[in-house]
């Protein structure tokens, strides 16, 4: 296929190889090899999303039809077929969402048979419950008014989520299983030890409960894992010409809710997005990369050139370093 | 393409340890160094850093930034316990448990340590070995941590001398032999100048093993689960109902321990009915084998009652099954335990109402000795005799840690109060 996935262990089939072992006078069967590192994270996280739809009453699963939450359906199958879900797919939008995203979430959804619930930002606007300054505002911090109300409304006690600690310090210090109070507010001095594996799930009524069942992947490993599982990903995620401005130290897609300022200028240039969320905020990077496998070696290629072991050629973009940056490590 | 060619992503397993030390042994400097010297650092947090170690006058760059907290902890003055960090080498995938090294030690290494294959326990030089080092030691021994680093860091300090390596690791030894821990591997470094953390560096030639990164990319891992012993606690029991999959009816979970083929004999507990497997179903498929730590769902041939909280094992590795027995507790939380009070105990898959029926004794961590006391504190160890309300299958924690580990929650606010480690039985 292609070289990336040649005769890689991590790539093949699960299941361990056994290996005859004399023990005694008996032979004895045991398992001969650890399990890979996709296989161990994933492994972690069915057992996540089981312990949710057991001890908790009414869960959902936060779905934006990006790529750590197409991981996460992925790894809810995983977890509860041939049944169904225990619980229904959500999503709060901003109204601000990329239309392709959109339409992939609605397929994937339909494809897999789940419930969708979409909870819209404007619902909160026209209710009052959100007020912008300006309409091309970045609606990103204002989602969770209406994720609150949308927990309020079907009385979720869980939300499965698809956060990484990888991606900021804060996410650093979070639990797997979160707490939140009756305010949905995170109190980092006050979480609650987490040890081994044995999860704490008990809230009283009104508070709430955020589960990251892949807190421990990498964006290194959501990509590996993407390509394992042969996942689709809309194709914002590739590499495509697209009118872009160069505002501060990125990229911004031009869209009806970006107005240019003075002495900036339209390029059409061959980018990616590494997120996908609210377009007035998610900017793309330069890349070439327009398979999986060519997103993977971007993602793995900036410490590669870091360490010196590869010498990167003209081919190869700085995609990663790019979006790296712009994401911040603040 | 060939860039591309020779990069790995097989990083085939993965190994999640601890470090054990203060700030003043050098522990986020040593962190740093791994991540620096691995070149998991990205450029611009090794300039913020650059520009920030300038700014406070400093001559080279000041790695133990890198793990520096979040504002909000300085602003605050608070340190939050547990913070994970993640790096790739070609050959394995690491996750730091990272705790601070001042306030409530023990708590939070415990915390850490429970998942964690590997330690690495700071000395200095300069100080050799602590009360702090067997505070360490202890707690490492009690989680049962399979491997122990012992880093002995600080050696530009002690002109690498070779005298002063070898009397640390002699009284460490002497030390741990007490707390029966094997698979201790010393190593001297400095862990400012990277010495011996990731290169050799060539001011410690006479030091013949493993330079830290060397040995955590090397140390074998896959018997660190008990792989003897089958032991599947029933998660979720997946009952589809659709026409084609009418009498389907599935347990699903994880092997915590040991394998499992088709056609094996298991026993259902605690009501002890046997049965055989019939399938081992996942979603790519089903397959004849599967070994801890999978997640599958298992089918059996006969027509049970199994719920969830129940364990199914192999009929012939049974565990014990019982509703008393004696354990460690490592108390977490503020409010003391109160004898007087029920509490919940989270086995497994299983929660049953729990008493701590007496108190043995409390360790003084620092001294190993017991004590005689009526309650346990936050950070206190203490061994304990409980009740639960409903039979658990378990084993010792030694044996199994899977199946002999809990933890204690308090019924009125819902926190997590204590981690429990269950003892050997006396007899």
């Amino acid at each position: 296929m292609d070289l990336i996935l040649n005769d890689k262990q991590e790539f093949a089939t699960p299941v361990p190889d056994f290996a005859m072992e004399s023990e005694g006078a008996a032979l004895k069967r045991r398992p001969a090899r650890h399990l890979g590192h996709l296989d161990a994270l994933e492994s972690e996280a069915i057992h996540i999303m089981r312990e949710v739809a057991a001890e908790c009453a009414n869960p959902a699963l936060l779905f934006s039809g990006g790529k750590d939450s197409i991981v996460l359906l992925r790894l809810a199958e995983k977890a509860f077929r041939p049944g169904r879900f225990p619980f229904p797919l959500l999503h709060v939008d901003t109204g601000h969402n990329f239309p392709e995203v959109i339409e992939f979430r609605d397929r994937r959804a339909k494809q897999l048979g789940e419930r969708l619930i979409v909870r819209s930002m404007d619902d909160s606007i026209k209710k009052g419950r959100v007020v912008l300054r300006s309409e091309n505002q970045s609606r990103n911090p204002f989602q969770s008014v209406t994720l609150l109300d949308a927990i309020a409304e079907f009385g979720f006690d869980a939300c499965i989520g698809g956060a990484r600690r990888d991606e900021e310090k804060a996410r650093a210090k979070e639990r797997i299983f979160s707490f939140r109070d009756e305010f949905g507010q995170w109190d980092p001095k006050n979480q609650r030890p987490e040890l081994w594996d044995i999860y704490n799930t008990r809230v009283h009524p009104g508070e709430n409960i955020r589960v990251f069942p892949i807190s421990n992947w990498t964006e290194l490993d959501v990509w590996e894992y993407i390509a394992r599982e042969e996942l689709e990903v809309p194709h914002i995620y590739f590499a495509h010409t697209r009118d872009v401005i160069r505002r501060g130290n990125g990229l911004l897609p031009v869209s009806h809710l970006v107005e240019l300022k003075e002495g900036e200028e339209v390029e059409n240039l061959m980018v990616r997005f590494r997120t996908v969320g609210d377009m007035s905020c998610t900017c793309p990077v330069e890349s070439i990369a327009v398979s999986v496998t060519e997103i993977i070696a971007e993602t793995a290629i900036t410490r590669i050139t870091e360490r010196g072991a590869t010498r990167m050629d003209d081919q190869t973009s700085d995609a990663s370093m790019e979006l790296r940056k712009k994401e911040g490590y603040f | 393409m060939s860039a591309i060619d020779s990069i790995s992503f097989d990083h085939s397993e993965l190994l999640r340890f601890i470090t054990a030390g203060s700030v003043d042994d050098g522990k986020s400097t040593l962190i740093g160094r791994l991540l620096h010297d691995s070149k998991s650092i990205f450029e611009d947090q090794l300039s913020a850093i650059t520009h920030t170690s300038s700014r406070r006058g400093m001559e080279s760059v000041d790695l133990s930034l890198l793990t520096d907290g979040l504002q909000a902890e300085r602003e605050q003055g608070i340190t939050i316990d547990v913070a994970y960090r993640y790096f790739a080498t070609p050959k394995r995938k690491f996750i730091i448990a990272d705790t601070p090294g001042h306030e409530q030690y023990t708590r939070n290494m415990v915390t850490g340590a429970s998942t964690a294959n590997l330690a690495i326990i700071l000395i200095d030089a300069r100080k050799g070995v602590l009360t702090q080092s067997r505070r360490h030691a202890y707690l490492a021994s009690l989680v049962g941590i399979p491997h122990l680093v012992v880093a002995v860091n600080k050696m530009d300090l002690v002109d690498y001398s070779r005298e002063v390596f070898e009397r640390i690791c002699k009284d460490f030894a002497a030390f741990a032999a007490g707390l029966k821990l094997n698979n201790i591997a010393y190593i001297p470094m400095s862990a400012l100048n990277g010495d011996m953390v990731v290169e050799r560096g060539d001011k410690l030639n006479w030091y013949k093993g493993m330079a830290l990164m060397d040995l955590l990319e090397s140390v074998p891992i896959d018997h660190d689960i008990n792989l003897e012993d089958f032991r599947f606690p029933v998660q979720w029991v997946c009952r589809p109902q659709t026409e084609e999959l009418h009498d389907f009816r599935g347990y699903m979970g994880r092997i915590e321990s040991g394998f499992i083929s088709v056609g094996d004999a298991v026993k259902v507990l605690p009501s002890g009915l046997t049965s055989h497997i019939k399938e081992i179903v996942t979603y790519d498929g089903s397959v004849d084998d599967a070994v801890a730590p999978q997640s599958v769902t298992l089918t059996i041939e006969d027509h049970l009652d199994i719920s969830r909280g129940d364990m199914l094992v192999k009929t012939l590795e049974v565990p014990r099954v019982g509703r008393e027995f004696e354990a460690m507790l490592c108390w977490l939380s503020e409010q003391s335990l109160d004898p007087r009070r029920k509490y919940l105990v989270k086995h497994t898959t299983r929660t049953v109402k729990a008493l701590v029926s007496r108190i043995e004794y409390r360790v003084d961590i620092n001294t190993l000795n017991h004590e005689a006391v009526d309650t346990l504190k936050m950070n206190d160890i203490g061994r304990v005799s409980l009740k639960v309300q409903q039979p658990l299958a378990y084993d010792s924690y030694q044996r199994n840690h899977a199946t002999g580990s809990f933890i204690v929650i308090d019924e009125v606010n819902n926190n997590t109060v204590a981690a429990g480690m269950i003892c050997p039985a006396k007899d």
